[in-house]
Parts: C-alpha cells; structure tokens; sequence
C-alpha cells in the first residue's frame, strides 16, 4: 500500500509540474505580453519599458524557472492589476470559492445518492423515469443561464435571496444550487448503475434470503459497495466545481478564486491568471490522488497497477 | 465482426427454419424501439434542417437594427405581435431570425470542435492502446495532464489572449476537449489489440498504418461516434459559456451564448430574452445528449442504464 502511495504521490507531482510548464508556454506563446499588458494605445517605448519592470525580456526558460522557485515557495510575485502579491489576493478568495464548492458538491451527493438509490430499487417506474429526466435536463443546461434563471426567479421576483455579493450564507444558496446540480446529474446516474449491478449480485441474494428485513439490505451490504466509485467520482466533480466556479462566480459576483481569475483574464493580469490555473490544477490532482488512494484502500484489486 | 455474425445468424435460422431478417431491419427496429433516440433523433435533425434552411427561412435580416421597434416581447405576450414572432433585442433585431443563424453557429463549433478533438484524441488513444508499453505510459501521461487542466479557465485565459472569433473558439476547444476520445480509443483499441483479425492481418503482411487504419478504427468507431456526440454537446455548452462571458463569438454575431449576454440586463423585466435562447441551447444540447445515450445503448443493449 505504501509503495502504491508513493508511486501516485510522485506521478501526481510530475503532473503539477507539467501543467505549470504548459501553462506557463500557453501564456507567453500565444501572444506578446508587454504589447497585452501596455495597451493598444501604447507608444514603442512604454511597451519597451513594460517588458523591463516585468522581466519579460529575459529569456522565457530564465523566466519559467524564475516563477516555479517562487511558486514553491508559495510566492507567485506580485499583480499587475492589482496593488497587492498574489499570494496574498488567492489566500483572501481562496475560502469563498472552497465553501462554494464543499456547499455545491454536498448539496449534489444529498441529492444524488438517494435520487439514484430509489431509481434502482423502482427500476423502470415513473419515480425512475423522472429521476433519469433530471439527470438528462441537469447535463443539457448550461450552467450560467441555470444562475441567471434561478436569479430571476428566488431573488427577483420571489425575493427570498440576494442575487449577488458573499456578505452571509444566504450569499452562498443559489450559486451552491447553481454549481452543484452540474455535477449531480453524473453522481446520480452512478449510484443509480452500482445499485442495479449490486442488486443483482449473488451476496444480496443470501442476505435477502437470510431474511434480513429488505431496509438492511439495500442501506447495510448494498449501498456500501455500490456508493465506492461515486466517492471516486465525488472527488473528481469537486476539482472540475473549483474550474467551474470561473461562470457562477462571475454570474453572483461572489468574490472568490473564480472572480478572481475572471477580473485578472480581462486586465491581462497573467501573474495571478498563472497561480490561479496551477492551483486549480494542483487541487484537482490533490483529489484524484485521494480517490485513487481511496478507492485502492476499499479495493485491494486496484494496489497492483 | 459484421462477417462473423451475419455467418452465424444465417447459419442459426438455417437450423430453425425462422424468416431470414435482414441486419438493416434488425437496427431499424431497434433504433425505432428506443424511444430516447427516436426523439433525440427527431429533434436534432428538425434542429439541423432549421440552421441549413436557415436563410430562407427567417422572416427579418437577424443583423438588421431598427431603434423604433426594440424589445418587443413574443407573440404569446398580450404585446407581442406575428410580425416577431420571438420578439426583437435591445437593437430592434428579430430575435427569432437571430435563434435560427444561432443554430449554425452552435452546430459548426460544436462539429468541427468534436471533429478537430476527435482527430487528437483517436491518434493518441490508439497508439497508446496498441503499442502499449512505453508509447501508452507517455500519452496516458498527457492524457493525466490534459485533465489536469481547467478547461473553463484555460479557455478563456488563451481566447482573451488570441482574441476570441468563430474559428479561434474552433481551435482552442478542438484542443481541449480530445481527453474523453483518448480515453476511450485506448480502452477499445487494448481490447482488440489481439483479437484473430488483427493477428491474421499482421501474418498476411499487412503495414502497421495499414493494420490500424483499415482493420482497427473501422471496428472502434461506434464507440467513437457515441464520445463525438457527447463532446459536441460539451463544445456547444463551452462556446456558449465563453461567448457569455465575452470571451467566445464577438458580436454582431448570434450566437445563443451571446444573446443571453446581451439580454441579461433585461431579465429582471422582460425574462424571455434569456429565456428564449437559453431553452434553445437546452434543447439542442438534450438532443444531442439523447443521440448520444441511445447510439450508446445500441451497441451494448445488455449495458443499458
């Protein structure tokens, strides 16, 4: 187990690093950061003296290497945009966009796993068909005019919650719904799936005919295996939530790590558009790591790859 | 394999003196029977011929401003008239000619995306499934990395530095979205990587291009076309998220993303400039989906979930 640990521990930081290079690559390939910054009314010389102040002149390796020795040190340099380091503008959004995320993917599982568990134990009825409509709905909706919508209707016209701003939790329930049923549609189709397989599995049938009272069944010996893969999953959806959060914070102007990206990308701000990216990216690998080491800790099976 | 089992079907109905079914009347009925991919099918193509027929169809130029006739609300509306049947925007243009050019918008990207990924991600997929070895540890290496990255945020950061237009949002997602293709190319293709065809084409002497281009792909391509439609939906979705935030298709252009954009002022008064083009985009990207699931299910009808 420890050398499985290890072994995903290591190709999980050569991940971190790779996508710093092509993110970094992606940045400076794609066009001339002095000319983005200095504005298209910008004189040959201020464009000169920009690419000076942010040592966009050195060579681009020389530059690489500079920003990676800072971002492990957790120093990602300072904004253009902004008066302030990076660091310290991420460490401020930072918790605002993890609340959304934990809040959107628990309101997902609360909703997804007994949605799914019901549609398997009443396979093919009306209960399993609206179940399966949702979940088709949820995949079909873009999630920012999900926001807007849900906007128009509970804060506008129903008037029950703010439609913008994180000053309290209230802030937090409609972009939590907003993101969060992006990402029940897949759980909940999963549950669904590993619930049938298990069902119809030989071990359920002794238990059954045990005579185990049916409720001990389904929650005892049959949830417990089929919920494994929707952890995995779980752990996954969080990381695409925290990429997502770029539109439904936008759409709520709640003040996170997605705002933030947003404001830097317009005001060609790519210091803070950098950190934002790896971390992003850095939380994500985070979370498929556990997964794996999760999964391979319910599953011996999985510990040989 | 469609050899094969045609062989063994004749040879069966031999043997029991049944009615010889041809195999095209065998999927016909199974694509009639299920009634997800009949509707799916339905709506799509109604969607499709819409966009093709497009300019002979709409009632108004959709780029042509008139300031005396703006925000007129649709016909269903006590104002409404059958003059706009959908009603007009903030510059006076027919909003339903507008939803009809946007159809060729969402249908070309999300086409050509899945077209130009589905290149990338096939090529990847099948040398790593049929190779193996070292050749499958360095792409499913990228493949790692690719997922790694926040495709939202990538995304916009590269289409604010580019600039955004139709084609770039083409090239930026046909080179984001090529990670479910390799996946699934490479999964497909390690299955067959000894199946007897591929065996006995290599002892006839047949090249390896030859071997993975001709006897290979021919064989994974269902389940290909089941990822292509999934990702086309993925693009659409994309493209329209990008266009929202200012980032995809530069206006004047129609495109569904954008016309929510430009209406989101409005919402809080006049709903149906968002809600119109955002039922659309649901619509168009649920039919897609329903395609998607029911080719799905045609390939592997005992897997159906």
């Amino acid at each position: 187990m420890l050398v499985f640990i290890f072994r995903r521990l290591l190709v999980a930081f050569s991940v971190a690093i790779t996508v710093s290079v092509v993110s970094f690559m992606l940045l400076h390939l794609s066009g001339d950061l002095a000319i983005s910054i200095a504005g298209p009314e910008s004189t040959a010389e201020q464009v000169e003296q920009i690419r000076i102040d942010f040592g966009l002149d050195k060579p681009m390796v020389y530059q690489y290497f500079d920003w990676l020795w800072g971002a492990v040190q957790l120093d990602f340099g300072r904004s253009y945009y902004f008066q302030d380091t990076v660091m310290s503008l991420i460490s401020e959004r930072l918790p605002v966009t993890l609340t959304l995320g934990a809040l959107a993917l628990g309101l997902a599982t609360v909703i997804a796993i007994p949605l799914g568990v019901i549609a398997a134990i009443k396979q093919d009825t009306w209960i399993d068909r609206l179940a399966l409509t949702i979940a088709v709905i949820g995949q079909a909706m873009p999630s920012f005019w999900f926001a807007l919508t849900l906007i128009v209707i509970f804060a506008v016209n129903l008037q029950w919650l703010p439609a913008g701003g994180n000053e309290s939790w209230q802030h937090f329930v409609l972009p939590a719904i907003a993101l969060g049923y992006y990402a029940m549609p897949a759980m909940m189709r999963l549950t669904r799936t590993g619930m049938l397989e298990v069902l119809n599995s030989d071990y359920i049938r002794t238990a059954r005919s045990k005579g185990l009272n049916e409720s001990t069944v389904i929650f005892k010996h049959a949830l417990r295996n089929a919920v494994i893969p929707v952890v995995a999953l779980a752990a996954v959806e969080l990381g695409f939530m925290l990429g997502g959060s770029v539109v439904i914070e936008s759409v709520f102007s709640l003040k996170g790590l997605g705002q933030l990206a947003w404001d830097a990308i317009t005001r060609n701000d790519y210091p803070v558009v950098q950190a934002v990216v790896l971390i992003i990216a850095v939380f994500y690998i985070l979370l498929t790591f556990l997964a794996d080491v999760i999964n391979a800790m319910l599953d011996p099976r999985l510990r040989v790859r | 394999m469609s050899d094969a089992t045609s062989t063994v079907s004749t040879v069966s109905n031999a043997n029991t003196f049944l009615p010889v079914v041809p195999e095209w009347r065998r999927t016909l009925n199974r694509f009639l029977g299920h009634r997800g991919l009949l509707m799916g099918s339905i709506i799509l193509g109604l969607i499709v011929v819409l966009a093709i027929l497009a300019p002979w169809l709409v009632p108004h130029d959709p780029y042509l401003q008139n300031i005396s006739q703006r925000m007129i609300p649709p016909v269903w509306h006590e104002k409404g008239s059958w003059e706009h049947v959908f009603g007009t925007d903030k510059l006076g243009r027919d909003y339903l000619s507008r939803l009809l050019y946007g159809a060729r918008i969402s249908l070309t990207i999300g086409l050509s995306a899945a077209l130009i990924s589905g290149l990338i991600g096939t090529t990847l997929g099948v040398l790593a499934g049929y190779f193996g070895g070292r050749v499958d540890a360095v792409i499913s290496y990228i493949i790692t990395t690719r997922l790694a990255m926040p495709v939202v945020l990538v995304a916009l950061a590269m289409s604010a530095l580019v600039g955004g237009s139709l084609q770039m949002v083409i090239i930026l997602l046909g080179l984001l979205l090529w990670d479910r293709f390799a996946v699934v190319a490479r999964s497909t293709t390690q299955q067959l990587r000894d199946a007897e065809f591929i065996a006995s084409a290599k002892v006839l002497g047949a090249s390896t291009t030859y071997i993975l281009v001709r006897e290979l792909l021919p064989n994974i391509l269902s389940a290909l076309i089941v990822v292509m439609t999934l990702e086309m939906a993925h693009a659409i979705l994309l493209e329209a998220t990008l266009s929202f935030l200012g980032l995809g298709v530069q206006p004047p252009m129609p495109s569904w993303g954008l016309m929510i954009s430009e209406g989101k002022a409005y919402m809080f008064f006049k709903p149906w400039v968002i809600a119109i083009p955002g039922i659309a985009l649901m619509v168009l990207v649920l039919a897609i989906n329903l395609v998607g699931d029911g080719l799905r299910d045609m390939n592997a009808p005992e897997g159906r979930n």
